[in-house]
């Protein structure tokens, strides 16, 4: 210990500390400062940034002692007395807060930039904020409050948030809405998992296998056991219950018993006094394996000399095989006058939420608060975190409960267990609640990510552009549990034909466990990697057949009436010819006559295009199901509550707001209350672009149920008919005269009601693949067009403009959505020019966020969004999916326009500017290649 | 996990040179600390039992200007460098290639003398600073004396000073004068790790009409173990007029002399030699304009 004498937001601190601290470390632990977040550890991803004497530093690796004497500036320093900096509001006016993780970071940078530049170009924007990453604004919003604070600072006055055109808003629904959570994201004061602290707490670790594939011989944790300051070393003999859990299939154990089937099986857990001794205990346990064959990669997996992941399955390492059968796929080629048929390969693809995991369990009988045990995470399914936790502790699920915290992004890498398991059984061994906080490098290679996959595609046409028939046949890596690759498959397979009427297909999907890091839920389901190769093939097959590809799509797009090739005949809201006329319109507006591609010097310029759709909800027969709750409190507040998650994509504003429109109520007046198994119901899970459609409708029939209770109280109190009640401005309102709601909370309690409905909503119900009929209630449809710059002497591709048309039936929230459209650009960008997840034999290289690059804010393209509202008959207020959509065609639509402006066409992402330009230099026309064959 | 346990900020050279003799090879000079204390937190260098940091030494974290030459203190942050207008209109390529290490906060931090202590082949600062022919002043085996920057570097990743005894302590760059001038260009990939592909700096004197190239320097990296002059291209660049010729002749000269690698998630072979193409060809006919007007506006700082 040592002392260190500091200023923090202008409160000098003597403080008496290790000399090993990180200024981080410091803020976080020692003063309680938790606005500031660590993402890396890797003075990589910048979300940790505060001012040093002014000057922007990573935290997480800056010693606390290199400070000595100095003057730090925190997130939780920028407001002043409750008044929020320019920069906060700015944050939460533009859209620039979703997770909210990266916000401090973000804004922290902006200060120093605006501290020096009152006026910055989106230049200097660029270059100061390079290295601050955010995986779900896209940025574009970024840049948007930047300059409105900019110019609020100047003494001008903050700038409008660019409104999108919507129809006409209704009082809250419709209305760009800030989420509840917003002020406090930008003020540092939000709380995600990590920070929360309780007495005693102690720290865990886990230990994970050593091979990807071996044998457990024998597993020694005496020696860790001895270490002191450690509290528990837990193995798969210690497991109360089953050692089994799983999303779709049970078929992965919470500690490895017999084998280890990847590097991130967990081996051990250890609990000790402090993070570091939890640490050095994990070096302690002594395991003892037998090296199996490593199975690497899903086409090898179906051979038969490849190893058995699984040995007890009778289908080898086959996972699921997809089928959709359709039409008559030798007639439909034979009626084609051009068939192309080629072989796409898309990575596997890393989620890099800020957040790494972390997961708090706390004993049952704790204190007061925690009669049971409790487990806080920032989960996108809490009661299946519960129900599978229970399972594995062997206790009732009565007798668990699950808190959710803030979840700093998940965008489907949280809806599988993480430590939640593990918190639990060290928290009930110990007696004391026990911490386990992920390190990105360890998130990175346990989370499940996006499967990587091989797509072989024949698409056939007749000359007029008639699409006839669709083959293809697609290989999943599963890695080596099951997650949700029989549902995501199924999305990839279901939808390889694109949002085309094709009357004859045959789709074959093989999803094999391996030996990499499981494959599970990303956004876009799936439907991500299939669109890449259908929408490269539409384009072959337009050019093939001379025709313009927006007319081919326009010719073969779903439309009402329209049937899907599983069956589904698609009786309303299919927007999506009217997305690709949005888009056309722009892409071709201007004087000059258009050209999809041109060259400049050593410059090509290329457009392309791509469509998309996506479902909403679980479908495939799957019930989907969500349950809310809304009480009124006599003040005129009304809560809400369900399970569901927001993750940052802003469901808490979504569920807010057809509550109060629906209650009459100010949208400020309805509190949301999620993720907590006590005390809401269940919301069914965070996926499938769900959540707006399925307990937005769940909120929103309850707020009716609550609305009508109250009117029929309030007619009998006055003696007016209940229909000539009206709810308005947070009162109830007839023949000229109003009370307050609260009012008649009042009375509804006075006659011992209570002034709370509860709603179960059953969505639609769907079909099973195969079977024919509805598969899915609802399909969001999308057009992108992506102009993009190639670099003839380097290869260098850079996206120069996206214009996005998305139908999303009903902008409930036309901010929040127009960020889900940015981050999906950003997303789908990063997929087809960034991103990659390296395995080695089973090892991943891409272990460190050094070594995976997600779009930084100098890749943002200049975004033009169309909202288009092609109403759902059962969304809530017409409204469906939005999460996935606005993140699928990117890819293919980058890829069809490098090729226009190069004639160079990529089979493989991401597009690798070494492969491109030898390609520019051999005369090749196909590029097959990607960075991770440079070896 | 401790990454150090104790850590101290002398602030004269003769007392950081005794708290290393006192830990006696358990403590290890830090500068930024951005790469080091990665290197320890990956496991690449044992956690330490005590990092002495040299920022706060009197002399090592400032500039100071001799005449036609500048000393740059080795704590000096690529933020300094890239912050001054004497390097930014007299030594144009150290700029741009400081400009463009990690992002503002690490430029904030890192500092050149870590830079080049790394001693990677393709470090952007050692680069130019070869390319400017800078010498640098270090504490090797108890004697403090001057080097030709080239004779630091003995390996990928290895360097004449052992960072549990010796200090890198300052360099010395002659600016450039009238009709000198110099430019730095990268290549970068987008996924990956943030190392260039392909670095290229040089340095290019003109006569008295602003015509012919009196002297040359260049240095390209990485093309070998070693951050080295790529002589083969100066020669070809002497006594002739800096024209498309000229740049063809460097260009030809480079592929006969340079090999570059292929190196794993970075680049073939094949597109390193193309883009030392590119580089030359971006990088000379700009330093020859710079030469020629005596003016210079660094470009690309803070990006790639």
């Amino acid at each position: 210990m040592s002392k260190l004498n500091i200023t923090v937001n202008d409160q000098p601190y003597d403080l008496d500390i290790p000399e090993s601290r990180t200024l981080a470390q410091l803020l976080r632990y020692d003063l309680g400062l938790t606005g500031t977040k660590i993402g890396c550890e890797e003075a990589e991803c910048g979300i940790c940034t505060v001012l040093v004497n002014g000057v922007p530093v990573d935290s997480c690796i800056y010693p606390a002692f290199k400070a000595q004497g100095a003057s730090i500036t925190t997130i939780e320093g920028l407001a002043n007395n409750g008044d929020l900096h320019a920069l906060q509001k700015a944050f939460i006016d533009h859209g620039a807060v979703q997770c909210g993780f990266c916000t401090p970071g973000l804004i922290m940078t902006a200060k120093a930039l605006l501290d020096n530049n009152p006026d910055p170009s989106d230049h200097e924007i660029k270059v100061a904020l390079k290295d601050t990453y955010c995986r779900c604004t896209g940025y574009t919003s970024v840049f948007n409050a930047i300059h409105s604070a900019a110019s609020d600072l100047r003494g001008q006055g903050p700038l409008a948030w660019k409104a999108v055109k919507t129809v006409e808003p209704l009082k809250a629904v419709g209305q760009p809405v800030a989420a509840q959570e917003a002020v406090d994201k930008v003020t540092g004061h939000a709380r995600f998992a990590d920070d929360y602290v309780f007495p005693g707490m102690l720290f865990g670790r886990t230990l994970r296998a050593a091979y990807p594939h071996a044998r457990i011989v024998s597993i020694d944790t005496s020696r860790a056991e001895a270490l002191p300051g450690v509290k528990a070393v837990l193995t798969h003999e210690d497991v109360p219950g089953e050692n089994i859990h799983g999303l779709v299939y049970a078929d992965w154990p919470a500690l490895a018993a017999d084998k280890v089937r990847y590097m991130g099986d967990p081996v051990a857990i250890v609990a000790a006094e402090t993070a570091d001794i939890a640490a050095e205990a994990l070096g302690l346990i002594e395991v003892e394996y037998e090296p199996l064959p490593v199975v690497g990669d899903p086409e090898f997996a179906r051979s038969p000399e490849a190893a058995r992941v699984h040995e007890e399955r009778e289908d080898g390492n086959l996972l699921k095989h997809i089928k959709v059968r359709h039409g008559d796929i030798d007639q439909g080629f034979a009626e084609a006058d051009v068939v192309i048929e080629r072989e796409y390969r898309t990575p596997t693809i890393e989620h890099m939420f800020m957040e790494p995991e972390c997961a708090i369990g706390v004993p049952a009988g704790f204190d007061d608060e925690h009669p049971k045990l409790t487990v806080y995470v920032g989960s996108q399914i809490p009661y299946e975190d519960r129900r599978q936790a229970a399972r594995v502790l062997g206790i009732p699920e009565d007798q668990l409960r699950v808190r959710g915290t803030l979840i700093g992004g998940g965008f489907g890498g949280k809806e599988d267990i993480a430590g939640q398991i593990h918190v639990a059984m060290l928290a009930q061994t110990t007696g004391k609640p026990v911490k386990m906080l992920y390190t990105r490098q360890e998130s990175m290679l346990f989370h499940p990510k996006r499967h990587a996959t091989i797509i072989r595609i024949k698409t056939g046409a007749r000359r007029d552009g008639t699409l006839t028939a669709v083959q293809a046949e697609l290989y999943g890596d599963g890695g080596a549990y099951a997650s949700l690759s029989d549902k995501v498959m199924t999305r990839a397979t279901t939808h390889a034909t694109g949002p085309y009427v094709v009357p004859n297909a045959r789709i074959d999907c093989y999803v094999m466990y391996t030996n990499n890091p499981p494959s599970g839920a990303f956004r876009g389901f799936g439907v991500t990697q299939s669109a890449f190769a259908v929408e490269q093939n539409m384009d072959l097959v337009a050019e093939a057949i001379g025709m313009d590809p927006m007319e081919f799509r326009l010719k073969n797009a779903q439309r009402v009436g329209a049937t899907t090739a599983t069956g589904q005949l698609l009786r309303e809201s299919v927007g999506l010819l009217e997305t690709i006329e949005r888009v056309d319109g722009d892409m071709r507006a201007g004087d000059a006559p258009f050209r999809w591609g041109w060259r400049e010097g050593s410059k090509a310029y290329g457009w392309g295009i791509a469509c998309a759709y996506k479902n909403t909800g679980l479908g495939g027969g799957a019930p989907d199901r969500a349950v809310a709750e809304v009480e009124v409190f006599e003040n005129s507040i009304a809560e809400v509550r369900t399970s569901s998650a927001d993750m940052g994509q802003g469901l808490s504003a979504v569920l807010a707001q057809v509550t109060a429109e629906e209650l009459g109520l100010p949208v400020n007046q309805v509190r949301v209350l999620l993720s907590d198994t006590d005390l809401t119901p269940d919301g069914g899970p965070t996926t499938a672009s769900r959540q707006t459609y399925v307990s937005g409708n769940a909120a929103r029939h309850a707020a009716v149920v609550m609305r009508e209770a109250l009117a029929s109280v309030a007619a009998e109190h006055m003696s007016v008919p209940p229909d000539e009640i009206r709810f308005e401005g947070g009162k109830l309102r007839y023949n000229g005269s109003s009370i307050e709601i609260g009012e008649v909370v009042g009375w509804m309690r006075e006659q011992g009601m209570e002034a709370r409905s509860r709603y179960t909503y059953d969505a639609p119900a769907t079909q099973p693949l195969g079977t024919g009929g509805d598969m899915h209630f609802a399909f969001s449809y999308a057009t992108q067009a992506a102009l993009v710059e190639v670099d003839l002497d380097t290869g260098a591709v850079h996206v120069l403009k996206v214009i996005a048309a998305n139908d999303v039936g009903r902008a409930i929230n036309p901010r929040a959505l127009e960020g889900q459209v940015e981050g999906g650009i950003s997303m789908g960008l990063g997929n087809c020019l960034t991103e990659q997840y390296i395995i080695e034999d089973g090892v991943p290289w891409s272990g460190l966020f050094a070594r995976y690059k997600i779009p930084s804010i100098k890749h943002t393209p200049e975004v033009i969004s169309h909202l288009v509202e092609h109403p759902t008959a059962d969304g809530p207020f017409g409204a469906k999916g939005v999460g996935e959509i606005t993140s699928i065609n990117t890819t293919p639509a980058i890829a069809n326009a490098i090729y226009n402006a190069t004639g160079l066409r990529v089979f493989r992402i991401p597009v690798d500017q070494d492969a491109l330009l030898r390609a520019i230099k051999s005369g090749a026309r196909e590029v097959t290649a990607t960075w991770s064959d440079v070896k | 996990m401790t990454l150090w346990k104790h850590y101290h900020t002398p602030s004269t050279l003769d007392e950081a040179l005794a708290l290393l003799a006192s830990y006696d090879g358990r403590a290890r000079i830090v500068a930024g600390g951005t790469d080091l204390l990665l290197d320890i937190r990956h496991g690449h260098v044992p956690p330490q039992e005590a990092l002495i940091d040299v920022t706060c030494i009197d002399g090592l974290n400032t500039m100071r200007l001799d005449g036609d030459t500048l000393l740059i203190g080795a704590g000096v942050t690529h933020s300094q460098i890239v912050g001054s207008d004497t390097l930014a209109s007299r030594a144009t390529c150290l700029v741009e290639s400081c400009g463009v290490v990690g992002g503002p906060q690490v430029r904030n931090v890192g500092t050149l003398g870590g830079n080049v202590a790394h001693a990677l082949p393709a470090g952007d600062g050692t680069t130019s600073l070869v390319a400017l022919d800078a010498e640098v002043e270090v504490v090797h085996q108890g004697e403090r004396r001057w080097l030709p920057i080239g004779e630091l570097f003995l390996g990928p990743g290895v360097s004449l000073l052992d960072p549990t005894r010796d200090i890198l302590v300052q360099f010395r760059v002659r600016l450039c004068g009238p009709r000198e001038a110099t430019a730095f260009k990268r290549i970068m990939r987008p996924q990956g790790v943030a190392l260039p592909i392909l670095g290229c700096a040089a340095w290019l004197r003109l006569d008295e009409a602003g015509e012919r190239c009196e002297d040359a320097r260049v240095c390209i990296g990485p093309v070998a173990k070693v951050p080295a002059r790529a002589t083969a291209v100066e020669e070809a660049l002497r006594g002739a007029p800096v024209d498309e010729a000229a740049i063809e002749r460097a260009v030809g000269a480079a592929h006969e002399s340079l090999s570059p690698r292929t190196s794993k998630y970075r680049a073939t072979a094949e597109y390193r030699q193309e883009m030392a193409d590119v580089l030359l060809r971006r990088v000379l006919p700009l330093a020859a304009e710079r030469a020629r007007t005596g003016q210079a506006v660094p470009e690309g700082v803070g990006m790639e």
